[in-house]
């Protein structure tokens, strides 16, 4: 199997131990993983902050990037949720502005094989069991798209249950959003800051040692806060999904 | 807040306002976790939720692809069942019809049953400029109204006070308006509950007009409908000589039959009742019964414009359930009064930007009100996929584009205030279109990362003021695969040939 990542410009350039925790955790299931360079931004922050013509030639150039793999694995529930619901609309609307059918044929063959990394694990290579081991009490925030988008349901759970060591303890109001939102965090940032200190209320409530989530951008807006809160507050951690799931007793990341 | 909401600040100051008050934030944290868990539980209960919702959607879609026929159907019904029916273009016209009919009864006292379309166009105010009193019968709302307040919610107008504080209004403020709070008035519901009763039923007794909205118009027989929980629109409907309704054009459903997906949809997912208390249905007049005169006043004020919009015609489905202001996060620690309208939560930011353009600062602000969460479409019973639509009203406000204004289409400027983010989106879009760029980006990025400042300037102060930035890694995870991809294979890593190739 064919496989590409697509990191998402932010891993790539702040979170690559993310890219990293995803390479060895494919590649220890067998996977073989390609990481086309010419890859850059799926185009999200644009679409979703109103700048859609903008959006248009990274979807294109997303395409032209991964349209000969048989899967894309995407470590961001947002990110993926742009390519697999978003980009139809693009080619839609392009249709509906008179332009034809060209941009939803060309973006067409990529929508449904891009999948966000535990809708990888689960559904395509078919394992729950990735033999990961991580000795910590972790509590899991299904993001947004995750959770309503990409409806990822309890696919990451049960990864996460099936983790020697670890201990998962529920999170109250967990399909409450964090409050990033992407612009949202910047443009109405007392309403996101609060919505960040509930979450981080919350997720101290259970005494778990890391909160963890399938979105580093999530998880910048939830651990940003944590730290800021200082360094007593519980969890102390914010962790990529992906990181705990390649973690193993030989070599322990995070 | 008093008075009208022009002027309005934009929404992310008005927002912080409220989010100061502590009180406000419990009360509204409390209120809406409680009715979001019991809607839950009244929908669950329904194994065919998705096709009401699904036949929701439809029914109101078919209604508005045929509005112009089906509002001469009603007409038509209506002034056979010997109705009078009034057309109101825009707010103003709406005003002026109904304090005319009023004028002409000789009254100068109103009884209302709770109405957003009445709210909307500022009826209550309109009158008092005339010399007539209105008076709210629905509770929450006759709260609002002697507190001197706005309504903050679409079902729960009062929804920002607790009981402590509404004992605090009764007893200061029912005697400027008719019978006096009962002395020593505690704040247990009971009590509450019994002051307004004896407050109303004197307004009741004594009104000769009654004023209403309706949640639903039946073109196949003229007929209106209001649902409500607590029987005072029910006596208003019912006791008073004259009956003037004013209902927005988008209320209109083609047939009887319609009424059976939304006496379902709508209790569950509003109040969480599997039905709600009082539906009254009323057609035309009777000599023996009810009101002997009953003027039906049609409000367009900005909906036929909403429907010229193919994404954004979705809001005007909203059977006003207010599901969506329960479950949204940004709602929940905003409150209602930071949207600047009658409307409120996520439904607000997508119909008020419709209803009354982009210009003013408050308007344009709203389709940035919400995280896209996607919470509000998930609870729609009509579907509305709201993050669609505040999507769609974003690229308005930043880009501008054709819209149809008072029937007319125009062409909107970008609004004020966008140019610096429009040039930022442009170059980013440029750099990751050239992924030479981007890594030449990153290398800088990280070569400087000890002088990354932990506290930003412009609007990047707005995160760092609450939130610690990330550090910045040694290294992208491009030059480690590069990197340890050239180990590997014991050769030189691949050149940058081939990256800059879009």
């Amino acid at each position: 199997m064919r496989v590409a990542l697509f990191l998402t410009c932010v891993n790539d350039t702040l979170y690559p131990d993310t890219g990293r925790a995803v390479v060895k955790l494919l590649t220890r299931l067998g996977v073989e993983v390609d990481f086309p360079m010419a890859q850059t931004c799926c185009g999200q922050a644009h679409y979703n902050t109103g700048y859609r013509h903008e959006a248009e030639p990274l979807a294109r150039q997303f395409s032209d990037v991964f349209r000969d793999y048989e899967a894309i694995v995407v470590p961001s529930g947002s990110c993926a949720a742009m390519v697999r619901e978003l980009y139809p609309r693009l080619g839609e609307r392009a249709r509906a502005e008179g332009r034809g059918d060209a941009l939803a044929e060309q973006l067409a063959p990529v929508v449904p094989k891009t999948y966000e990394l535990t809708e990888f694990l689960v559904d395509v290579l078919g394992v729950t069991d990735v033999g990961a081991y991580y000795p910590h009490t972790v509590t899991y925030h299904p993001t947004c798209h995750g959770l309503r988008s990409l409806r990822l349901g309890d696919r990451p759970r049960q990864l996460l249950s099936a983790v020697r060591g670890l201990e998962l303890v529920e999170l109250p109001g967990a399909e409450e959003c964090c409050g990033f939102g992407g612009t949202f965090a910047v443009k109405n940032s007392d309403v996101s800051a609060a919505m960040g200190a509930d979450k981080v209320r919350n997720a101290a409530s259970t005494g778990a040692d890391v909160l963890c989530a399938a979105d580093n951008s999530c998880l910048m807006h939830i651990g940003g806060t944590m730290a800021r809160l200082g360094t007593s507050a519980r969890p102390a951690r914010a962790v990529h999904i992906a990181e705990i799931l390649a973690s193993t007793e030989e070599e322990a990341l995070a | 807040m008093t008075g009208t909401f022009v002027g309005m600040p934009a929404f992310p100051s008005a927002a912080r306002k409220a989010l100061s008050n502590e009180t406000l934030r419990g009360n509204l944290r409390y209120a809406t976790h409680t009715i979001r868990a019991k809607r839950a539980g009244a929908v669950s209960e329904l194994d065919d939720w998705a096709a009401l919702r699904e036949a929701g959607r439809e029914i109101k879609d078919q209604a508005l692809r045929h509005l112009d026929r089906y509002l001469l159907q009603m007409e038509e019904a209506v002034t056979a069942a010997g109705g009078v029916v009034h057309w109101a273009a825009d707010a103003d016209e709406a005003n002026r019809i109904v304090t005319g009919l009023v004028k002409a009864t000789g009254e100068s006292d109103v009884v209302k049953v709770k109405s957003m379309a009445t709210q909307e166009i500022g009826l209550n105010e309109a009158l008092e400029a005339e010399g007539i009193h209105a008076y709210e019968t629905d509770l929450a709302e006759l709260i609002v109204q002697l507190g001197k307040d706005r309504p903050s919610h679409i079902l729960v107008p009062a929804i920002h006070r607790n009981r402590g504080e509404i004992r605090d209004i009764f007893t200061r403020e029912m005697s400027e308006w008719g019978r006096p709070a009962p002395e020593g008035l505690s704040d247990t519901p009971a009590q509450l509950a019994e002051a307004a009763r004896l407050h109303l039923r004197e307004k009741f007794l004594r009104a000769k007009v009654g004023i209403s909205g309706a949640n639903f118009m039946v073109a196949e027989t003229g007929t209106l409908v209001v649902f409500e929980s607590e029987g005072n629109g029910r006596m208003c409907l019912t006791l008073p000589e004259t009956l003037i309704s004013v209902v927005g054009i988008e209320k209109l459903v083609p047939t009887w039959r319609d009424m059976e997906v939304f006496l379902q949809t709508l209790p569950r997912s509003s109040t969480a009742e599997r039905m709600n208390p009082y539906t009254s249905m009323w057609t035309g007049t009777r000599d023996d019964d009810g009101p002997r005169t009953f003027h039906l006043v049609l409000l367009d004020n900005g909906r036929t414009d909403t429907l010229a919009d193919r994404v954004g015609r979705q809001a005007l489905r909203c059977i006003r359930c207010s599901a969506c202001l329960n479950v949204c996060p940004v709602y929940e620690r905003a409150g209602g009064h930071a949207y600047g309208s009658v409307y409120p939560g996520p439904i607000g930011a997508i119909l008020s930007p419709q209803l009354r353009g982009t210009a003013s600062e408050i308007d344009a602000s709203l389709p940035y009100a919400s995280s896209l969460c996607g919470a509000c479409y998930e609870v729609c019973p009509v579907a509305i996929d709201i993050p669609e639509v505040l999507v769609h009203l974003r690229e308005r406000v930043v880009e501008g584009g054709p819209v149809v204004r008072q029937g007319a289409k125009v062409t909107l400027r970008p609004a004020r205030g966008h140019a610096a983010e429009r040039a930022a989106m442009r170059a980013a879009r440029w750099a990751f279109s050239h992924p030479g760029a981007l890594r030449a980006g990153q290398r800088l990025a990280s070569g400087a990362r000890r002088l990354t400042p932990r506290t930003l300037p412009g609007p990047g102060r707005a995160w760092t003021a609450t939130r610690d930035l990330p550090a910045l890694p040694p290294e992208p995870f491009r030059e480690w695969w590069r990197r340890t991809r050239q180990q590997e294979a014991g050769r030189p890593a691949p050149a940058d040939r081939g990256e800059d190739q879009q």
